[in-house]
């Protein structure tokens, strides 16, 4: 776990700092920030934790199937590949901010990039 | 559906329903109030069969060991067997001290537990009328300071449970209340931090707690509290709160109007629009909002966009 991406880039610590920036991208981005709205915010807050920590590679307990599931109310409601690079989009702007090395972003985008087709329910 | 059983009686839950609306259209009366997992009102205890982890979410972890689970969010997975959340457990009478006004809509009420009764400023306890309604009303007093505890309650019109407390209540009652809850209160161990503390209404009893309890425990950082109400007539406690900012140099207090020219010594404005003005960078600071649901999450987003993180906004919409 020493050299895990998710100990490179900072562990939980890095989560909770790229948390409120991800969030506050995502709420002002005017291409998804619909997804987010009307939903509690402090739940949602907790979700955005969930999805760094799955992007960083750090510990979850999420299946694809998860991922189908938890993101099928958001396809039926018009999510496609153009949402998807929007928070492609904002993950790397996030970490860029927070001077995380690009080889490593490049990693984390990467996770992220995987789970596309799940999330898309394809 | 799963099977509910409650003394005795089997109860079918279809999968769409929580167990409080299975129990209540079946006409077993659960106290409820906010439906939202948030209040805690609707505690019940498992007796047999798992418990989803989000009807649990929030709550204390020595009730969470005791298989203790919010009715409301509670879908279940399999077959359970429920109690309400028990005499004694969480609950304990107390009695009326004294009714006081604080304005033409609010009195405060002052309580004496029968028993030893920890809690926290700013936290609430559920004030129940009967055994199946109540209502949560959150701690203005401060326990180092203050012999009873204190709540600020609007009369609602019509309200249940606010205008029994305002027209049918008299001092010496004895009135039966549950374990203060939530988590809006004040933690030591960060004391140069900035707070800001927004209410409107009613709002200003948790946050007239938080304040008391932050200056009592040495916080030194600047505490910045605005209240606001249509007029003038809506906000109360101004002398003590003028007095309070007199006797500490770090707090502040701002008491707005929203309609109208404000008289001397009041902003005019929405409370959220003037706190903001004042502290447009909210980076590194702790926020509290209590009050008026449509205030509240507005500011929730606002004083975030402004900096805030996430983790240090407190809210309690009512
Ligand atoms: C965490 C928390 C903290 C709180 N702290 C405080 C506090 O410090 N001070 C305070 O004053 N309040 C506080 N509240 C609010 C309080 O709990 C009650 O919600 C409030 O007092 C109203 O309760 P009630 O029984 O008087 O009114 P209810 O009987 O619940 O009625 C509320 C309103 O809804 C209307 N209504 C009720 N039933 C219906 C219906 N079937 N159809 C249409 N309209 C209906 C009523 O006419 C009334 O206007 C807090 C709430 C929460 C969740
Ligand atoms: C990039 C790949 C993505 C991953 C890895 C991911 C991951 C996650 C995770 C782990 C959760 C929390 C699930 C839970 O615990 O309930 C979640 C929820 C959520 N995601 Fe994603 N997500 C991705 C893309 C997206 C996109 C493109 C959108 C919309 C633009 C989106 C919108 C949401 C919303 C709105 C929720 C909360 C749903 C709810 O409230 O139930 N996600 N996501
Ligand atoms: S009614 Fe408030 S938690 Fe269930």
């Amino acid at each position: 776990m020493g050299d895990s991406l998710y100990n490179k880039i900072g562990g939980e610590a890095a989560v909770n700092a790229a948390v409120d920036i991800f969030y506050r991208k995502v709420l002002s981005d005017a291409r998804i920030s619909g997804f987010f709205e009307g939903v509690d915010m402090d739940r949602q807050a907790s979700k955005q934790k969930a999805f760094l920590t799955l992007a960083f590679g750090g510990p979850n307990h999420y299946t694809g199937e998860d991922m189908r599931r938890g993101h099928a109310h958001l396809v039926a409601k018009g999510l496609n590949d153009s949402h998807f690079d929007a928070v492609m989009e904002n993950l790397g702007a996030t970490l860029t901010e927070l001077n995380v090395p690009a080889e490593l972003i490049a990693q984390a985008a990467a996770i992220a990039e995987s789970t596309r087709n799940d999330v898309l329910g394809k | 559906m799963k099977r509910i059983i409650f003394e005795g009686q089997s109860y079918d839950c279809k999968e769409t329903e929580s167990i409080l609306d299975c129990l209540t259209t079946n006409g077993v009366p659960v106290p409820s109030s906010c439906k939202a997992g948030v209040c805690q009102t609707c505690l019940m205890r498992a007796l047999q069969g798992s418990v989803p982890p989000e009807s649990q979410r929030g709550l204390k972890s020595t009730l969470v060991e005791r298989n203790y689970f919010m009715a409301c969010s509670c879908y279940p997975v399999e077959d359970m067997e429920v109690a309400l959340s028990g005499t004694g457990a969480g609950k304990m009478p107390a009695t009326v001290v004294a009714l006081e006004s604080l304005n033409s809509e609010i009195i405060c009420v002052k309580l004496h537990p029968s028993g030893p009764f920890e809690y926290r400023s700013g936290q609430y306890v559920n004030f129940f009328r009967d055994a199946s309604t109540a209502r949560s009303y959150s701690l203005a007093s401060v326990p180092k300071l203050d012999d009873c505890i204190e709540l600020h309650v609007r009369k609602v019109p019509q309200g249940q449970v606010s205008t029994w407390i305002h027209e049918s209540l008299s001092p010496g009652d004895t009135v039966e209340i549950s374990e203060a809850s939530g988590d809006c209160f004040y933690v030591p161990g960060n004391p140069d931090q900035g707070l800001l503390l927004i209410g409107t209404g009613s709002g200003l009893a948790p946050l007239y707690g938080i304040i008391r309890d932050a200056l009592l425990q040495g916080h030194s950082g600047p505490i910045r509290l605005y209240h606001g109400s249509l007029i003038v007539a809506g906000l109360y406690l101004m002398e003590e709160l003028r007095q309070l900012a007199r006797e500490c140099l770090n707090f502040t207090y701002t008491p707005c109007v929203s309609e109208g020219a404000a008289p001397e010594g009041f902003s005019p404005g929405i409370v959220l629009d003037v706190a903001l003005k004042d502290t447009p960078r909210l980076s590194g600071w702790r926020v509290y909002l209590c009050g008026n649901p449509a205030m509240v999450n507005a500011a929730k987003k606002k004083t975030f966009f402004a900096g805030a993180s996430m983790r240090d906004i407190h809210a309690d919409p009512f």
